[in-house]
């Protein structure tokens, strides 16, 4: 049952993707090109996207718990801390570079780019590397 | 040049914003592509790994719905550089999980949530992604 509510999930957050235009790097990088061809869209998904996400939130962490049971998982790190601007840093060069993030480059792996079909293993080496460094400093891998 | 989309991004946006709140309302968990993806590896710590295959699944899935939907390809320029792609690929992948989330975990869901260690992290990565693309296309001509 889990795995289906997810599957549409994704499904709507993909298509999210796909129709607001960030499944096709060319307008990420053109968002970030502030000086040649800029393109605004970014700007109004990420608006569109945090508008819901900021009253949606709101109704459901009102509720006792989920859906499922157990309790909401928020993350409760507040410290401004190295590998949080390290770490953000290092995302935006790659960001940058290439036009992806996790979600528009795991959206573009059924289309089957030869670029994304480079991207999307050495991310998933690097997300490994990550878990794999901080494991090793004693420290938990996500806020 | 890509044209300019408000409607169809701020739709796209709110239906992105949508699967976060309802991923929060179904099991409580943050929709952060980088840890969603990321906890697909080893070492399995909770009971989601299903769930997260699930999300998984319907992201790839996403632009073959669109296309069979509406009978037309989904158009993307991808760059067929590939050493540049797996050396991208490694910085997003490792600087995602150490920065503890990506354009999704921070600039969607921790900014709704008004978290200050949110909004750091999605200028830290705006800043440093504007000043990679300055580089690379006005300063080395690509």
């Amino acid at each position: 049952m889990s795995f289906l509510v997810n599957l549409l999930l994704g499904l709507l957050f993909g298509i999210g993707l796909v129709v607001s235009g960030m499944s096709d790097p060319a307008k990420v990088v053109n968002f970030l090109d502030l000086f040649g061809t800029w393109d605004p869209s970014l700007a109004f998904v990420m608006g569109g996207a945090v508008v819901v996400a900021f009253v949606g939130y709101r109704l459901v962490l009102a509720r006792p718990a989920p859906v499922t049971g157990g309790e909401f998982h928020l993350p409760t790190q507040t410290e401004i801390d190295a590998p949080l601007l390290g770490g953000a840093a290092v995302f935006g060069i790659g960001w940058g570079l290439s036009g992806f993030c996790p979600g528009p480059a795991l959206t573009a792996l059924g289309l089957a780019a030869p670029g994304t079909l480079a991207f999307v293993p050495a991310m998933f080496v690097g997300m490994w590397a990550a878990r794999y460094a901080s494991g090793r400093i004693g420290k938990p891998s996500f806020a | 040049m890509t044209e300019f989309t408000p409607f169809a991004s701020l739709l796209g946006g709110a239906m992105i914003g949508l699967a976060a709140v309802l991923l929060m309302a179904w099991e409580g968990r943050i929709a952060g592509i980088s840890m969603i993806a990321g906890r697909l590896l080893p070492p399995y710590l909770d009971g989601a790994l299903v769930s997260r295959l699930g999300f998984v699944a319907g992201l790839i899935a996403a632009p073959l719905a669109v296309m069979l939907a509406t009978g037309a390809p989904v158009a993307q320029t991808v760059s067929s550089n590939l050493p540049l792609m797996a050396v991208a690929g490694l910085l997003v992948g490792f600087g995602a999980v150490c920065g503890s989330g990506c354009t999704s975990g921070h600039g969607v869901c921790g900014l709704a949530r008004l978290s200050v260690r949110s909004l750091v992290a999605t200028l830290t990565f705006m800043l440093t992604a504007f000043v990679t693309v300055f580089v690379v296309r006005h300063m080395m001509g690509a």
